[in-house]
């Protein structure tokens, strides 16, 4: 079955893609509407959607890839995690769909304090919080019995999980935050400069606090991380996380355009490979690895033909769509 | 909690999401071919009345689109979340089959979205057109899709069971072309076009009815008659042809639609109209006319047919709501077949834009789609119950191992949030549709100030002021 195995750890190796490439599309998205309470002025809000409503279906769409890649690569893992995840998800998708109508709705509507505006912002909220439990949920673990999940509806709750909400509400902010700082100009900018330091340093204690939580949750992490031979291969992660936070820190006081963007996106990366390191080759936490979870070899083939055709196929016309909509939008330029 | 259990209550939330994102997928499937067809005839003809129409249902499309993609997303997630055993079970092959409708259709439809809602003026005509085909094109492998993992779930073929229970392709081609898939695709692709029709009719008759000289409404009207006229037949020879190769795969179902309790040795009849009483085994007060049934199912009065009493009662669907789901769709469809040929005697008269009457009844006829398309997946689900693989799994061995109160907290979350988004949503869409397209209409891409007399092509699209 080594042709089985290798073909487990490719699909492992795809869902994780394109569950990143939502996490970083979607995740500045969601921060635009985490940070709108802090413009509260309807022409920087209009502003600020119009940055991404041409592409946040294209972003979303990744979250669809992730989830339904999932079923059909890792039936089992599917099969037990979304029921183990059942309350965060409904709220996820319940705030996905207040995020996802305020796009269009809110050029809508004639009442004059935007209750869109509202939608938006509380359903990105929701959505982001509920994606970080989830994760939090993931790490620590959930029972299972034979094919099945077997705990209850509210195993999610804990403080671990808490924490990696609302870590993820600050990562997402910042991703938010310095995709403004490329996309606008003048006093909204500004702005999101003087957001961004505040939302570094928030990002940095979230780093800081999830990497001293993971290993307390079970020995497995703590020995992943710290055992001989495998520091070799896990200290330069928070050596690169410190390298990074540096030139963030530089280009933030430079002001510079793109670099706080593409710095925060990186420090999404190592965040995301130190999750990978820490679960590796479990898909379901101490119970389920890859392949267990893994879908019969002619599944994972008959996919994988489409995922070699089709994914660079897609990354070209996405990077068409945001080379279309490239530079600054301005108050007037008006997507709507 | 009122004796309901989580199979109830998950079957409930399921029927509930799928009716409310099915009316959007209806409606823009349509929508998308006949704004691509509005911007083909502008390239082609330079006529001003193509844009500005087109411009006035891109408005409508991005809010239908909006509301079908999230309700959508829901959906995908379901499977997991409440029918955890259905996705372990049948994810190696449905599993494929929804990877490849996100990766053929969804990331088509939503790349190139964008650009077509709001592109024009940075794209130019000619590839903003290309865009506008891509979406619409993206809309209908999407339906290819998703329809054949439906239809796989109806009529089962191409696989094998492996140790695990598992339901594992034992031939992708027979998988994705199982027996009653090109049946299924054929009559929901036309009942999208339909129901747009008849939205676009309705719309156009709306504006008719105020003022007969406008010249957006006349095109619309004609167009969407033109389209009634052509598909309303097909749909019910399709349906007919449909109707046949579930019998031949489905008979148990076929039952349950024709009400058919006994078995009748020499020619069944077809019940026009009657209550199904499942405890009595027979239709209650029923209209019928005798061995019609047998005619159009088997092509001659006497052919015997097989009724519910040769299935175990285990094996029944829910006889009424089944019957009534199927009456309601083949009447609509023939009200729709109506509505074609008046229009169509209207326009031999040269009275297509005068005749009040016909307008009336276009108007009223305008939500007719959406309700045969949902009384017809209604017959379709109901109908394959109580598997959901037909004949293979049940549908009570596929739900998740949930508690009652977390099935039934997400169901309430669910019908709260729906009709608060929809009920906003369809408002919106109705004002959009109450005001008439009107010259130098504009896209979603403006709203500042007007520049409509750049919009044609002799004239060349204008670059977006800031552009970089
Ligand atoms: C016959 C057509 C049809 C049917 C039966 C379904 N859908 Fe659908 N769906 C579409 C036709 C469609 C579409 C035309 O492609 C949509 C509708 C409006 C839209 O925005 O795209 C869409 C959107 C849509 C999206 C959002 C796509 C995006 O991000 O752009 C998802 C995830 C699903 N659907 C999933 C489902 C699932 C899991 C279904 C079954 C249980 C389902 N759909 C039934
Ligand atoms: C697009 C229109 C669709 C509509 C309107 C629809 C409607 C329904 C309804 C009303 C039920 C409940 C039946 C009952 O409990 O009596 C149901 C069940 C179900 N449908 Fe569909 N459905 C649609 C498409 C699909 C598709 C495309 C799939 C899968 C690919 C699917 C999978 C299921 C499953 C797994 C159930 C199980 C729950 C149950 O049987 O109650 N449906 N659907
Ligand atoms: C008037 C004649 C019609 C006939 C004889 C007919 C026949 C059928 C049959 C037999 C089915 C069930 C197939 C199965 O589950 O195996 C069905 C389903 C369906 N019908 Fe119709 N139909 C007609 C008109 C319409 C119209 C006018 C619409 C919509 C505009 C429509 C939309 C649908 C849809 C969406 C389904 C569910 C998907 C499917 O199974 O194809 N039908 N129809």
């Amino acid at each position: 079955m080594t042709g089985a195995v290798d073909l487990a750890t490719i699909w492992a190796f795809i869902i994780a893609f394109a569950v990143f490439v939502y996490v970083v599309m979607d995740g500045f998205d969601l921060g635009l509407g985490i940070l709108f309470p802090l413009f509260p002025a309807k022409a920087d809000r209009d502003v600020i959607t119009n940055t991404v409503a041409p592409v946040w279906d294209g972003n979303e769409t990744w979250l669809v890839l992730g989830g339904g890649g999932l079923m059909a690569a890792f039936p089992l893992a599917y099969a037990v995690l979304l029921p183990a995840l059942y309350t965060p998800m409904i709220a996820m998708l319940i705030g996905l769909i207040f995020r996802g109508v305020a796009f269009e709705f809110r050029w809508r509507t004639r009442s004059q304090s935007n209750r869109w505006d509202i939608a938006f912002c509380g359903g990105s909220w929701l959505a982001a919080v509920a994606q970080g439990v989830a994760l939090g949920a993931i790490l620590q673990g959930v029972h299972v019995e034979g094919r099945q999940y077997a705990g209850g509806w509210w195993d999610w709750l804990t403080p671990f999980s808490l924490l990696t909400g609302a870590s993820l509400v600050v990562g997402y902010a910042l991703l938010g935050a310095t995709w403004l700082i490329l996309k606008t100009e003048g006093e909204l900018r500004e702005k999101a400069y003087h957001i961004s330091w505040y939302l570094l340093f928030g990002m940095l204690a979230a780093i800081a606090a999830v990497s001293l939580a993971t290993p307390l949750l079970t020995i497995h992490y703590a020995q992943r991380w710290f055992t001989w031979p495998n520091v070799v291969l896990t200290a330069p992660v928070p050596l690169a996380v410190a390298v990074v936070t540096v030139a963030l820190l530089k280009s933030l006081a430079d002001k510079q355009d793109r670099q706080p963007f593409v710095l925060s996106l990186l420090l999404f990366l190592l965040s995301y490979a130190g999750l990978g390191i820490s679960m590796y080759p479990y898909i379901v936490p101490q119970s389920i690895t890859i392949w267990q979870a893994a879908a019969p070899e002619n599944s994972q083939l008959f996919m994988l033909v489409g995922v070699a055709v089709l994914i660079p196929l897609i990354l070209g016309y996405t990077g068409w769509a945001y080379w279309v909509f490239r530079g600054k939008v301005k108050p007037d330029s008006g997507y709507h | 909690m009122l004796g309901l259990d989580a199979v109830v209550l998950a079957r409930a939330q399921f029927a509930f999401t799928m009716t409310f994102h099915i009316v959007f997928p209806a409606f823009s499937i349509g929508l998308a071919s006949y704004l691509a067809v509005l911007e083909a005839l502008w390239l082609w003809t330079g006529r001003d009345v193509f844009i500005n129409l087109f411009n006035y249902w891109l408005k409508i499309f991005a809010v239908a689109f909006g509301m079908g993609v999230v309700s959508g997303i829901v959906m995908s997630y379901q499977f997991g979340t409440n029918w955890s055993v259905f996705a372990d079970r049948t994810g190696p092959v449905i599993g494929p089959m929804m990877a490849y409708e996100v990766l053929t259709a969804f990331f088509l439809e939503a790349g190139f979205l964008g650009v077509m809602l709001f592109g024009l003026r940075r794209v130019g005509p000619r590839l903003h057109f290309l865009a506008t085909l891509m979406v619409a094109i993206g809309t209908l492998i999407s339906a290819f899709w998703i329809l054949s993992a439906n239809s796989w779930m109806q009529t089962p073929s191409g696989f094998a069971v492996n140790a695990d229970g598992q339901f594992v392709a034992a031939d992708w081609f027979k998988v994705i072309f199982n027996p009653s898939f090109p049946y299924r695709l054929v009559h929901m692709v036309l009942a999208a076009y339909l129901t747009t029709a008849l939205v676009v009719g309705a719309v156009g008759a709306f504006h008719l009815l105020r003022d007969q000289h406008l010249a957006g409404p006349r095109v619309m009207f004609s167009m969407a008659m033109w389209m009634a006229t052509l598909a309303a037949p097909i749909q019910i020879l399709a349906g007919d042809q449909h109707g046949l190769n579930t019998l031949e795969h489905q008979p148990v179902k076929i039952m349950a639609m024709e009400g058919h309790f006994q078995s009748h040795k020499d020619g069944a009849p077809l019940y026009l109209f009657g209550l199904p009483d499942e405890a009595a085994g027979k239709v209650k007060y029923a209209i019928d006319i005798p061995k019609l049934g047998s005619l159009i199912l088997k092509h001659s009065p006497d052919a015997p047919m097989d009724g519910l009493d040769t299935v175990p009662r285990e094996n029944w669907p829910p006889v009424p709501i089944t019957f009534w789901a199927f009456r309601i769709m083949v009447g609509l469809g023939f009200l729709m077949f109506g509505l074609g040929l008046l229009s169509l005697w209207e326009r031999s008269r040269g009275r297509l834009y005068q005749s009040r009457p016909l307008h009336r009844f276009a108007l009223l006829m305008g939500p007719a789609g959406f309700l045969a398309v949902i009384a017809g997946w209604v017959t379709t689900e109901t109908g394959r119950q109580p598997f959901t693989v037909y004949g293979l799994l049940r549908t009570a061995d596929s739900v998740s191992p949930l508690a009652v109160p977390a099935v039934g907290s997400s169901l309430l979350a669910f019908v709260i949030v729906y009709f608060a988004v929809y009920a906003a949503g369809i408002l919106y869409l109705l004002r959009l549709m109450a005001q008439p397209p009107h010259p130098g209409e504009e896209g979603p891409s403006t709203e500042s100030p007007v520049r409509s007399a750049g919009i044609t092509p002799a004239a060349g699209i204008p670059t977006e002021v800031g552009a970089s």
